[in-house]
């Protein structure tokens, strides 16, 4: 495997008063696709400079293979950035743009036309090698800007927000082919963005941030599906959220008394005790909107009202009030829409099934 | 029908600029053709002789070192502006740097003349300052010399070179230097390879804000120069007044002038490319690259602007 790997050790940075990052430690494999995602101010681009070089942390260290990068500029680095802005020399062509590194590590011309081609035909850009960056749409600047950056065959790629500023489909695009270009080149990318949908369909691994901290890391599978907090659980996807108390446990099946729901079967193996005050949330998908009431073990059943049927095609979104005042969200995919499944419309009573182990603790608190 | 009140709205400032710019300068041109008078003035015998005094070697080694002088002022000037530009625009109270950059316009031009007489004077403030700490009693000439004309041109004119540079490297994208950093590039390399080509525009403004007047320059070589710091502006001014040939003062300020505007016109307004900008198109609906590059060049997509940036 090309690439290095990355270790962020304890890592703190503070800009005055305001604590960037909170004693940050990671570990990035090599050729991992690997993501830092939160909300902006998270603290997660100010990492992947400090990775770069443009920051230094005030305390610990950022190894990049097992070597310390501490004091060295980012001109010694062996990683390269793909800006949020994209950064292309304006008075540059697209050739030349491409070519900076190797004209500064004065690389012979001939060699040059020919590493320049390759990457340009890597990004599909071979025919507008003679543009000025202002003659290209904001796709092509991207492609130019990841050219530029792994000219110089970096073992770390790091990615800033690339894919911010194009519109939504060109943006699902983009990130298929950079996909594609992380496997052909297969260094180590570090992906910062704020998008959950984006690091979810890319990534190993994706660490989630906020406030300067590391809230969870691991598999996109394991983020969307076991999420460690309230925050992370929250902040990928849609999801439902409950606070209540542990009445009573048997193994790992837990009854849980919520205020506006009743009771409900919880199956997690995070350990509590009885009567402590828990949060646990079940992804809308995992719930099965129904007609009549579903019989099943570990199955908790809720009575309810649709309150609000949200159409988009594939699925529909039902907000549904439940009996005890509270609302839940849910999921139905038209996947096979004409085959006589009575329709649910607004104010229809209905049955929302789920079961036990769907429902995930992501918190918890003793008494 | 509504009638054109263009040329109306015009005279104002077309009667200005006749009186006041083109009058004078053909007046100028036409002194320079005629015989000079006895006591200064002009006798309107059409004669070319202004023009053939031109051509004398006193003259010529002037107008060589008035050109040294006023490249040498011009180009520690650039240096010094540069870095000073820089720093305002990177400055988080632009607004208090710019107003001290502007302060010293609040005192006279001469006035400020005269105050570098009293601070750098034989008899000046920094050498009283010297004497007082026991270096040599008869002091240091730092006046009347080469060197003392170049350091008051420099500080004179310094202002207009940062304002402009200021106000261009204020609209330069600084993630540019990341960007040339990460690339490989050293500190020094990312100014010389990414900055200074994105800010030419104000350079060449600044060169020609400062280099002009230097040219031109009378007081500053005349209170603060010796005998061998004349300029071409003292050399018009002696004309003028002193040997009362006014025919050859014309002349040579007409040289000056078409000089000046020879080299403006090749320095500044070389014409800018023309550049296109295009719309982003979704790739999705398109099945490969190539039909990407062939709308780009077709002519609907690629309706040519004319880019708006000057080069001055």
């Amino acid at each position: 495997m090309k690439g290095s790997d990355v270790t962020v050790s304890n890592v703190s940075k503070s800009f005055g008063s305001f604590a960037a990052l909170k004693d940050v430690s990671l570990e990035i494999k090599k050729g991992e696709f690997y993501s830092l995602l939160g909300p902006s101010g998270c603290g997660k681009t100010t990492l992947l400079r400090a990775i770069a070089g443009f920051e230094d942390p005030d305390y610990g260290v950022i190894l990049i293979d097992g070597s310390d990068m501490s004091g060295l500029s980012p001109d010694k680095r062996h990683c390269n950035t793909v800006f949020q802005s994209y950064a292309l020399f304006p008075h540059l062509t697209v050739f030349e743009n491409v070519a900076f590194p190797l004209r500064i590590k004065k690389t012979p011309a001939r060699l040059i036309k020919e590493l320049v081609m390759k990457h340009l035909s890597l990004v599909q850009l071979e025919g507008h090698a003679d543009k000025k960056p202002s003659q290209l749409s904001g796709g092509q600047k991207q492609r130019v800007a990841i050219a530029r950056a792994l000219i110089n065959e970096p073992s770390v790629l790091l990615l800033d927000e690339p894919l911010s500023a194009l519109d939504a489909k060109l943006r699902q695009h983009m990130l298929m082919e950079l996909d594609s270009i992380h496997d052909k080149v297969g260094i180590t990318f570090i992906y910062v963005t704020h998008d959950q949908q984006e690091a979810l369909s890319v990534s190993d691994r994706i660490a989630v941030m906020n406030a300067g901290v590391v809230l969870q890391v691991g598999s996109p599978q394991q983020i969307y599906e076991n999420p460690a907090t309230e925050f992370v659980a929250r902040f990928i996807g849609e999801t439902n959220i409950f606070k209540g108390k542990v009445l009573s446990r048997n193994g790992n099946l837990n009854v849980l008394q919520i205020e506006s729901f009743g009771q409900l079967l919880v199956d997690d193996e995070t350990p509590v005790e009885v009567g402590d005050t828990i949060v646990v949330t079940i992804r809308p998908e995992k719930i099965r909107i129904s007609n009549e009431q579903l019989q099943g073990d570990e199955l908790n059943v809720v009575k309810g009202i649709v309150e609000e049927p949200v159409y988009s095609g594939f699925q529909t979104k039902y907000i549904v009030r439940v009996e005890g005042g509270g609302r839940l969200t849910t999921f139905r995919q038209h996947a096979n829409w004409s085959e006589g499944i009575p329709d649910i419309e607004w104010k229809d009573e209905v049955y929302l099934s789920f079961s036990a182990r769907d429902l995930v603790i992501v918190e918890k608190s003793p008494g | 029908m509504k009638r054109n009140l263009g040329p109306a709205y015009v005279a104002p400032q077309a009667l200005w600029i006749t009186v006041f710019f083109a009058a004078p300068l053909l007046i100028i041109v036409a002194y320079s053709f005629l015989q000079k008078g006895l006591y200064g003035g002009v006798e309107p015998v059409f004669s070319i002789q202004a023009w053939v005094d031109m051509a004398n070697p006193t003259l010529l080694k002037v107008t060589l070192k008035t050109l040294w002088v006023s490249l040498a002022a011009t180009i520690v000037i650039i240096l010094l502006a540069l870095p000073c530009g820089y720093s305002i625009a990177r400055s988080k109270n632009q607004a208090l740097r710019l107003f001290l950059v502007i302060v010293p316009f609040w005192t006279n031009f001469l006035v400020r003349i005269y105050a570098w007489i009293s601070i750098l004077g034989n008899e000046g403030f920094v050498n009283q300052a010297l004497r007082f700490l026991g270096f040599r009693a008869e002091g240091f000439q730092f006046l009347y010399n080469q060197g003392a004309v170049v350091f008051v041109l420099v500080y004179m004119y310094l202002p207009y070179a940062i304002l402009p540079l200021f106000s261009t490297i204020d609209k330069f994208d600084f993630t540019l230097l990341e960007a040339a950093r990460d690339l490989g590039a050293t500190r020094m390399q990312s100014y010389t390879k990414v900055m200074i080509p994105n800010i030419k525009g104000g350079v060449i403004t600044a060169v020609l804000f400062t280099f002009i007047p230097i040219f031109g320059a009378y007081a500053v070589p005349l209170l603060i120069g010796g005998k061998d710091s004349y300029m071409l502006g003292n050399v018009i001014a002696d004309q003028l007044t002193k040997t009362r040939n006014w025919p050859l003062a014309s002349a040579i300020s007409m040289s000056m002038t078409l000089l000046t505007a020879i080299a403006v016109f090749l320095f500044a307004f070389k014409k800018p490319k023309e550049q296109q900008t295009v719309k982003d198109i979704d790739p999705l609906s398109q099945p490969n690259g190539k039909t990407i590059e062939f709308l780009h060049r077709s002519p609907e997509q690629g309706k040519k602007k004319p880019s708006g940036k000057g080069a001055a």
